[in-house]
């Protein structure tokens, strides 16, 4: 079976420069599997999510590389059919939650809007289905909360409408760009078991951002380690506790906050073990230029 | 590149540049009219009534696109119509914005009383019908450039109003707000400097709108008759006149007819090319 | 701990605000009740821990502290004086020392400011001197290179716009900084060097700090007291050694028991 979401060789360079963000990135998603996506604030995640769906910041250009949605080439197609096979295929849970949404509208809409107009629902049905999905969010007051405007919410309420309105359409690829960072752990762990049960049920495919190591260790299958726009690592979320194979790998997991042991815990990263990563990349970057 | 991104930020480049030069073009020629018109656009021939465009057979060289049933020249004709044109729509198009945005900006972020007041008025503003309202206000003021200017002052600076007051409103709930608050502005200066820009392309888009909107209402008022003295060429006199004269000779209704069209089209382009170029978050 | 006044002595605090969502299509809104009387102290030179779950009032709370929004009721006391109802014009002095850094980078960057505006803003309308040399050592202090003082908000990852918001508050060098959920979006290294300079500004220069965050590891690293709000109300208010040795709330030991940590095998997921 191919992979659902398939990237090979991505490259992006900031418009009219050879600065690459992302160098040669390779990545598979697969039906039904939840792939980690960790790195250092700055490394490249959130463009990668922007590259496949499309929405990269206008100074921004892919330079090489081919991204393969069920088995279409997304880059090479004329941009609206992108969109629509985008639309209707997969779906985005954005970083910052406030920008996402309109301030001048009400929530309900803001959700039931793409039922009704892509999938055609009619309008008592979306209303529905949101209400329902704020609930399996964990949101107390739905209806209230289907009234507000984005403003009235708290940062936590915001980032599960926004989860919620991703699975809306049932999806078949999420790319969810740190989509727990407003949470506190116990609707974290609630959410977290919610995307374990999407997947089971509906063979969600999953890009999960985040750069939080235990919550790898609770969805994914498998995980990518990136920095500074280059896979570091990939491998099965079992392997990679058991034992990381590359010293970033296994700086940055030594470097994870344990609560249980407050005082040795939430060191920086080795600073030796960034030098030589840098190191690595430039020397790769260089045969890149020449290549 | 493959990415199709490219060939979009083109062409919203071009936009800007097609309709720009073509707003700069018609700018010149109506500001350089004493210059550059061929003809005084007032001068009649009758022995050389009626002659068609450039590239029709029979006609004269000196009147690029032919004359009309009197013998005056259409293209010195259009040129002194441009320049009311947009005389009208720089001097409606600015006053309206301006009174517009400041009271929709102050509705909008003060909130309150002020809010209060102004939305009412535009609610008991808006409830007039405009066309009517313009009708009205002409047959007070008498016709004219300034009436023309007033009815369109008085009419649209709702539109402005309402659409600036609800993104100040929008603007107002960032939290880029609240940190102009706990820095230690002054509200006047939150409002100017953290707002204003914000809202700025908002405005400007509007504005070109609304100046597209000006060059059509003073056509529309002039083809009524209503604007400046009968025989001041505008081009929606000429469009009227024209009309008369359709089967005879079409070119004195189509050429002014064109030119209108494509600068009300040019206005509106301009804004949406303008408010993407100087976006940062798109640029 | 400090004998003479805390820096903040909060009595009875209550926030209502007008419910927009039930608001009947004539008359007015109906208020509902945000923060129900709450009682705490904020001992200078310390750090609070605010935790509670999503929708409790904690940014709420914060905003009121540094009146962004006016309390219904009670009072807030900031070094002796009541601040509760104090008008924008008498506050504006106090601006200077109350700081806060907002839940949300994106949506509290102006996105038509440069970072180095963005950062030198606040400084020059409290006619601060150096204040490019204060920019510089502000991002530096983040972990930001000075190149990014050219860089709009949008050409920022999510982490580094919210270190702008750090750089901006700690550049203003304020006595008390309000810090909502600033790590969460942070990666450790990121955390660390933010979490060890405000220990450090805390330590050398007695900065306090009230510190919102669901991230125990973080509070328990960082905060003296703590306090758990739930629904408007504070139900544990407490020393940190006693949240985590012995926490008394139930909802306390809920979300001691919901932190995933880095083990795939970890019991109760
Ligand atoms: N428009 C832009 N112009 C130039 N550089 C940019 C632009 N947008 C992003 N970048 C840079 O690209 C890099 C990657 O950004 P990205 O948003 O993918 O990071 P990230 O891995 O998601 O980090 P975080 O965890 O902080 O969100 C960053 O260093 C950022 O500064
Ligand atoms: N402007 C407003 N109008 C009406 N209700 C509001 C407003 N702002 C906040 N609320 C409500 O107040 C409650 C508390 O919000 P607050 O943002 O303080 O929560 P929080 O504890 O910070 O949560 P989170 O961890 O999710 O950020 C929420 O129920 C929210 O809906
Ligand atoms: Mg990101
Ligand atoms: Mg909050």
């Amino acid at each position: 079976m191919t992979p659902f979401l398939q990237i090979e060789n991505l490259s992006a360079v900031i418009r009219g420069t050879s600065d690459r963000l992302l160098r040669s990135v390779s990545l598979e998603v697969n039906s039904g599997e939840v792939c980690g996506l960790v790195g250092e604030s700055g490394a490249g995640k959130s463009m990668i999510g922007k590259a496949v769906l499309g929405i990269l910041p206008a100074a921004v250009e892919i330079a090489e590389g081919q991204v393969q949605l069920d088995d279409e080439d997304l880059l090479a197609m004329p941009q609206a059919d992108r969109r629509r096979l985008i639309g209707a295929k997969a779906a985005l849970i954005p970083q910052d939650p406030l920008t996402a949404l309109n301030p001048s509208r009400r929530i309900g809409p803001q959700i039931t809007d793409r039922l009704i107009d892509i999938l055609g629902w009619t309008r008592r049905d979306a209303a529905n289905r949101a209400a329902e999905l704020l609930d399996e969010v964990h949101i107390d007051n739905p209806q209230r909360v289907l009234a507000s405007y984005p403003h009235e919410l708290s940062g936590g309420m915001r980032q599960r409408v926004l989860i919620a309105s991703a699975f809306a359409a049932n999806p078949k690829l999420v790319i969810a760009d740190e989509p727990t960072t407003a949470l506190d752990v116990t609707v974290q762990k609630q959410i977290l078991r919610l995307i374990r049960e999407m997947q089971e049920r509906h063979g969600t495919a999953m890009l999960f951002v985040t750069h939080d190591l235990g919550v790898v260790s609770k969805v994914c299958q498998r995980l990518t380690v990136l920095f500074a726009g280059k896979v570091i690592e990939q491998a099965d979320v079992a392997d990679f506790y058991a034992g990381p194979r590359h010293g970033y790998s296994k700086a940055l997991l030594a470097a994870t906050p344990k609560f249980t042991e407050p005082f040795t815990s939430l060191m920086p990263v080795d600073r030796a073990v960034i030098t030589a990563v840098t190191a690595e990349i430039e020397a790769a970057d260089g045969a890149w230029h020449h290549g | 590149m493959r990415d199709g991104r490219g060939t979009v930020k083109r062409k919203a480049g071009l936009r800007l540049w097609l309709s720009g030069g073509w707003l700069a073009i018609v700018a010149l020629l109506t500001l350089l009219a004493g210059w550059i018109s061929p003809h005084d656009p007032l001068a009649q021939d009758l022995f050389a009534a009626r002659l068609p465009p450039f590239w029709v057979d029979g006609a004269e060289p000196g009147f690029l696109l032919g004359t009309d049933s009197l013998g005056r020249d259409v293209l010195s004709r259009i040129i002194y119509g441009g320049r009311i044109a947009l005389t009208v729509a720089v001097i409606a198009g600015l006053a309206t914005a301006v009174i517009g945005s400041v009271l929709g900006l102050i509705a909008g972020y003060y909130r309150g009383w002020a809010d209060a007041v102004i939305s009412r008025l535009v609610d008991i503003w808006m409830a007039f019908p405009p066309v009517l309202f313009a009708i009205l206000l002409i047959a007070v003021l008498g016709t004219g450039l300034w009436s023309i200017v007033i009815a369109i002052i008085v009419i649209d600076w709702t539109r402005f109003c309402r659409v600036v007051r609800a993104e100040a409103m929008n603007q107002s709930q960032m939290d880029y707000v609240s940190s102009a608050v706990v820095a230690g502005h002054v509200r006047a200066a939150i409002l100017w400097r953290e707002i204003g820009p914000n809202v700025l392309p908002t405005i400007v888009a509007l504005l070109t709108l609304e100046m597209g909107i000006a060059v059509i209402v003073e056509a529309i008022l002039s083809f009524v008759n209503l604007s400046i003295s009968t025989d001041a060429p505008t081009w929606g006199g000429m469009i009227a006149e024209g009309r008369i004269s359709i089967h005879q000779a079409w070119w004195v209704l189509v050429c002014p007819l064109i030119v209108l069209f494509l600068t009300v089209l040019a206005f509106s382009q301009f804004g949406e090319g303008l408010k993407d170029r100087f976006d940062p978050v798109l640029r | 701990m400090g004998s003479g006044t805390p820096m903040f002595r909060v009595r009875g605090l209550e926030l209502s605000l007008p419910d927009f969502a039930n608001k009947p299509p004539l008359g007015r809104a109906p208020m509902v009740d945000i923060l129900k009387g709450l009682d705490f102290d904020i001992e200078a030179g310390s750090v609070l821990g605010i935790v509670g779950g999503s929708g409790s009032g904690k940014s709420t709370l914060g905003r009121t502290l540094i009146r962004l929004l006016e309390p219904t009721a009670g009072s807030i006391a900031f070094e002796g004086r009541d601040i509760g109802h104090l008008d924008e014009a008498t506050l504006r002095p106090l601006r200077r020392r109350l700081q806060m850094i907002f839940q949300d980078p994106m949506s509290s960057l102006n996105p038509r400011r440069r970072v180095g505006a963005i950062i030198a803003d606040p400084l020059r309308i409290h006619g601060l001197d150096r204040i490019n040399a204060r920019v510089d050592e502000a991002l530096d202090h983040v972990g930001l290179p000075g190149s990014f003082r050219a860089r709009y908000p949008h050409e920022l990852s999510g982490g580094q716009r919210q270190r702008v918001g750090i750089a901006r508050a700690i550049a203003m060098r304020p006595d008390f900084i309000l810090a909502d959920e600033i790590v969460s979006g942070l990666d450790v290294s990121s955390q660390a060097q933010v979490l060890n300079l405000l220990e450090n500004l805390v330590r050398e220069l007695g900065l306090t700090v009230a510190f919102i965050s669901h991230d125990l590891s973080v509070i328990r690293r960082l905060c003296s007291q703590v306090l758990v709000l739930n629904r408007g109300t504070i139900v544990e208010y407490a020393p940190v050694e006693r949240i985590f040795d012995a926490p008394e709330a139930q909802y306390t030991r809920e979300l001691l028991d919901a932190i995933p940590l880095p083990d795939p095998d970890q019991p109760g997921w």
